[in-house]
């Protein structure tokens, strides 16, 4: 598979939530979560963010988080990793959507791009 | 100057200590702009240096910052995690080839300006890593340098991090990233003098 969604946020259950809410649209792809603490509590975890892309089978991945932390963590791992990520500063809810969306139809990086960019926030 | 293993290590060692003795002068300055945990967070990473320097002694300089960055990663849990976190892997990598003291503290900063991507006169702890580093240039270190670099961020709006949220009515407090860094600094005078 081309592409692979890694979801990271502060919180289990957003993480969780917005794997189910992008599922619907893109039931085909690999879409893996880091959520929380190590101890499931608000924060981010680092370990949590190598097992999400551990578990994901897309060859490259399209990554989204929410706050301040997450996005050091996941910059963190992307320093650390060989694995080509893309990393969007964009709305969690809205850009992880848009880009499942997308690369289920096998969409190029390009047009997912184009699609995302109205969407940065950060 | 250069800075030899054993110093490194009761620096880090004295600085866990303060970190775990002011866990609540820390909670304390994070409540007023921030979530309140910066305390709590330090002294989880606190216990997690001693106890990795307690399964196994760090054998350099650079094994000594690496240990204590993975200890922080793993455990701060807060946006201080990564940041401690890669100011002392970049000082760790340095340390292979460099002991010393003031370039490896600026190359700390550097990468604390990488990850928070940050600089001076944000209120972080920037405003202590940066002039501490540049005091360091300069000769050795005094404690009234530290004081001066963490008070300045007391009339500092935030621009960076939580407390920018709050944008004017985060002015008039310290800034708590910059105390647990003043802690840092403090106890590298202690170890090296002043
Ligand atoms: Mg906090």
């Amino acid at each position: 598979m081309k592409y692979g969604i890694v979801i990271v946020s502060h919180s289990v259950k957003i993480a969780d939530g917005v794997k189910d809410l992008i599922s619907e649209a893109a039931p085909s792809l690999s879409i893996t979560v880091a959520g929380g603490t190590d101890e499931n509590a608000i924060g981010s975890s680092l370990e949590k963010i190598q097992k999400a892309f551990d578990e994901n089978i897309g060859d490259e991945i399209l990554a989204f988080y929410d706050l301040g932390s997450s996005k050091m963590n996941l910059e963190m791992f992307m320093e650390m990793t060989d694995k080509v990520v893309h990393k969007y500063d964009v709305a969690l809810v809205e850009g992880a959507y848009t880009a499942a969306t997308l690369a289920e139809i096998d969409s190029p990086l390009e047009t997912i791009e184009n699609s995302l960019k109205p969407l940065i926030i950060k | 100057m250069k800075i030899e293993l054993n110093d490194a290590e009761k620096w880090i060692n004295l600085f866990v200590d303060k970190l775990e003795k002011n866990k609540a002068e820390l909670n304390e300055l994070d409540t007023a702009i921030g979530d309140g945990d910066h305390g709590t967070n330090m002294d989880r990473g606190a216990k997690a240096v001693k106890d990795a320097f307690a399964k196994k002694t760090p054998v350099d300089l650079s094994e000594l910052f690496k240990t204590t960055a993975f200890a922080m990663i793993q455990k701060v849990g807060g946006a201080s995690g990564p940041l401690y976190g890669t100011a002392f892997l970049d000082m760790s990598k340095a340390a292979k080839d460099n002991d010393d003291l003031s370039a490896l503290v600026q190359i700390g900063a550097d990468g604390i300006k990488r990850r928070g991507q940050s600089d001076v006169k944000m209120k972080t702890m920037i405003d202590v890593w940066q002039p501490i580093a540049d005091d360091l240039k300069q000769g050795p270190l005094t404690d009234q340098q530290v004081t001066d670099a963490l008070e300045s961020t007391k009339d500092m709006v935030a621009t960076k991090g939580r407390a920018s949220y709050l944008e004017e009515k985060s002015a008039g407090h310290l800034d708590p990233g910059s105390q647990s860094s003043a802690y840092l600094f403090e106890s590298l005078i202690e170890v090296i003098g002043g």
